[in-house]
């Protein structure tokens, strides 16, 4: 674990990875997120899912500020990110993402993608960069594929190199935005493998997802959203086997297709 | 002996306007008809005509305006019409036009879908008909925005025929400039011009531009 | 007809229009290179500069593209000079084939950046790149091979257009068509092997930029 505590950070292992108080985010008159109030400790895994337009994505897209929003607090390991551009530089080296579309760059082999950041962010050098690169494909189960640019993967592959990508900048959270929404059904299974393996290593993540199998598997808690607000948050046992709102039970019996 | 930069200095530049308008005119006239011919060449069953047009279109299109002004202009000569700016330019002007309008307005039949004529030789129509009532009308209506783009480029082209000594606006300038030498506010006044002309044919082809690419996104 | 061309006056005057030529090919790719920069530049600034920024810009691209060529070198050449600004004639025409293809090849590079899809930037802020390193890194490339095509005609066109800076005396391949001509006195025939000369350069450039396209984007795309 990271031992370097920046100025103005509070030096305990116990703070959570996440807070969010009061949070409003609007666009235009769109009320998209409605006083979240949300506390994510570390190494715990959130599934969060809703029917589209709930404002799930924007509230984890909040957490690395894709999303700026307009009233409340957002720390993020210490750091107060609604405090200025600074701490949102830093909250983003300690974040990492996955996108629903993969967004791997096109004109980069695998290897590249992985190494951008470590190089032009973390300033370091060119060796050093790739074997990192090539322990995180390694890990993802794809080192053979370094040398090829993402047009040529499938999207299961550009999606396990996304997440390489995102693991090698040595994330203290990692958020993922429906990673498996765009793929061809057959491969959606290799991703969530890759994303229970990580979860094993205790990870803290926060999951946009409807893959309600990996959320009872890997879920420390799953949060139901519906227009912009939290309507209920329970452990996986409780959220599927009792769940106390309406609207999470017709949810529920949508995606489930009963 | 240097004139002072006055009214009548002003006047004369001013004035020249027309003679630009005219030769563009023509050109664009001369250039309609040319690449009306080039267009359909290009587009044409007979192959021979095809690469005919292919290679006008290359030739004018691969070669500076300039050096074709140049090529007219010494080439009447030696044909014997003697030294003749007017018609060297109208003519250099109206050929090079004809290549690039020709152009523009193939990509414009090709644009039209294949089943229009498809459809049209099921009904029988012969060639003049097809084109004439069925693919060209449906040309046009593309072709109007990248037309009134190209005449932009054509009204730019003429001040080229200053170099032959034809008496246009750039002529013009280049004429008070040398009586004056107050280059700044002559070619700024030049330049003024030249922008009055071509800026609301550039604002009414993109406004064209932007209002078909709506139509067609329906 | 009676006349007889005499191509002889031209072929014994041929290194100099090798030099001229030499001095087209400078300008058009001194053109290019700084041309591009300052579009790109321009661009960048037209997609997420401020507004007075943008304003400048468009300023900028219409003024050029509103206006003759001829007029501009002329403006750069005889004009500059009453603000204190003095080129030599060589020098004007590489400032003002500069300037006005920037203009032109700004507009190509803009319509490249909005091609980018928005996901690309956000995966680059997600990574900690800063908007100018996700500018460098991540959209020049792909913006660039998507309008290769435009903006390498547009390099033709310059190359064409750089003819016309025979005029303030500079001394590229139409100026010494220029020279040769007052000499010799057979006009048509320097002219004509002229053009041919600029023919062949058009082809030999769409030839030269299709290798570079092949070596700089080798990289495939999605289906």
């Amino acid at each position: 674990m990271s031992n370097t505590s920046p100025e103005g950070r509070a030096d305990s292992a116990h703070m959570p990875a996440v807070t969010m108080e009061g949070v409003e985010k609007y666009y235009g008159t769109f009320h998209a997120l409605k006083h979240i109030d949300l506390t994510v400790a570390r190494g715990e895994k959130i599934v969060v899912c809703g029917p589209s337009g709930s404002g799930k994505s924007t509230l984890i897209r909040c957490v690395n500020q894709l999303e700026a929003v307009q009233e409340g607090r957002i720390v993020v390991d210490g750091i107060e990110l609604t405090a200025g551009p600074k701490n949102v530089e830093q909250v983003r080296r300690d974040v990492g993402m996955v996108f629903q579309q993969f967004n791997l760059f096109p004109h980069m082999t695998v290897l590249r993608n992985c190494m951008l950041a470590l190089m032009k962010v973390r300033g370091i050098a060119r060796d050093e960069a790739e074997a990192t690169a090539r322990r995180f494909l390694e890990r993802v189960k794809i080192p053979e594929q370094a040398e090829k640019y993402p047009a040529q993967l499938s999207g299961g592959q550009q999606q396990r190199v996304a997440i390489a990508r995102a693991l090698c900048m040595n994330p203290k959270i990692m958020l993922f935005d429906e990673p498996t929404s765009a793929l061809d059904p057959e491969m959606v299974k290799e991703v969530l493998d890759t994303m229970i393996d990580l979860a094993r290593e205790g990870m803290t993540m926060m999951v946009v997802t409807h893959e309600m199998g990996f959320a009872r598997q890997v879920a420390d808690r799953v949060i139901f959203m519906d227009r912009g607000e939290i309507v209920e948050i329970a452990g996986p046992t409780e959220f599927f086997g009792n769940p106390r709102h309406e609207r999470t039970r017709t949810f529920l019996g949508q995606i489930t297709g009963h | 002996m240097i004139r002072p930069f006055g009214i009548d200095e002003i006047l004369f530049i001013v004035a020249a306007v027309q003679w630009t308008l005219a030769l563009s005119a023509i050109a664009f006239a001369g250039g309609a008809i040319g690449g009306l011919v080039v267009a359909l060449a290009r587009v044409s069953q007979v192959r021979a005509l095809r690469y005919l047009a292919l290679g006008y279109v290359r030739l004018f299109q691969g070669t500076p305006l300039l050096m074709q002004l140049f090529l007219v202009y010494f080439g009447l000569n030696i044909f014997g019409a003697g030294i003749n700016p007017w018609l060297a330019a109208s003519l250099a002007l109206t050929l090079h036009a004809s290549a690039f309008l020709g152009e523009i307005w193939r990509g414009c039949i090709e644009a039209v879908p294949s089943g229009q004529s498809e459809a049209s030789w099921a009904l029988g129509l012969g060639y003049v008909d097809r084109m004439k009532s069925i693919v060209l009308p449906q040309a046009a209506k593309i072709a109007v925005a990248p037309t009134v783009g190209f005449l932009v480029q054509l009204i730019k082209g003429t001040s080229l025929a200053s170099i032959i000594g034809f008496v246009e606006l750039t002529r013009a300038g280049q004429i008070i400039n040398n009586a004056t030498f107050v280059p700044f506010k002559v070619f700024g006044l030049v330049a003024i011009l030249y922008f009055v002309l071509c800026w609301p044919l550039s604002l009414l082809a993109r406004w064209m531009e932007r209002r078909f690419a709506v139509a067609t996104r329906r | 007809m009676d006349y007889q061309l005499k191509f002889a006056p031209v072929f014994d005057n041929f290194g100099h229009l090798l030099s001229g030529l030499l001095v087209t090919l400078e300008l058009s790719f001194g053109a290019m290179l700084l041309g591009t920069l300052v579009a790109i530049v321009c661009a960048a600034g037209k997609t997420g500069g401020p507004r007075p920024v943008r304003w400048i810009i468009d300023v900028y691209i219409e003024v050029i593209r509103n206006t003759p060529f001829l007029i501009q070198i002329f403006f750069i050449f005889f004009g500059l000079p009453a603000l204190g600004i003095r080129f030599s004639p060589n020098t004007a025409a590489l400032v003002a084939l500069t300037v006005n293809v920037g203009a032109y090849a700004t507009e190509i590079i803009r319509a490249g950046i909005e091609s980018i899809q928005k996901g690309q930037v956000e995966a680059g802020t997600a990574l900690g790149l800063k908007p100018v390193q996700i500018f460098r890194y991540i959209i020049v490339k792909p913006a660039l091979r998507t309008v290769y095509p435009a903006l390498t005609s547009q390099f033709i066109y310059l190359m064409l257009t750089s003819s016309v800076v025979s005029v303030i005396s500079a001394t590229d391949l139409a100026a010494a068509g220029n020279d040769i001509q007052s000499q010799t006195f057979a006009s048509f025939e320097v002219y004509l092997v002229i053009t041919a000369m600029y023919l062949v350069l058009s082809i030999a450039f769409s030839g030269l930029f299709s290798l570079v396209e092949r070596m700089a984007f080798n990289y495939p795309l999605s289906r």
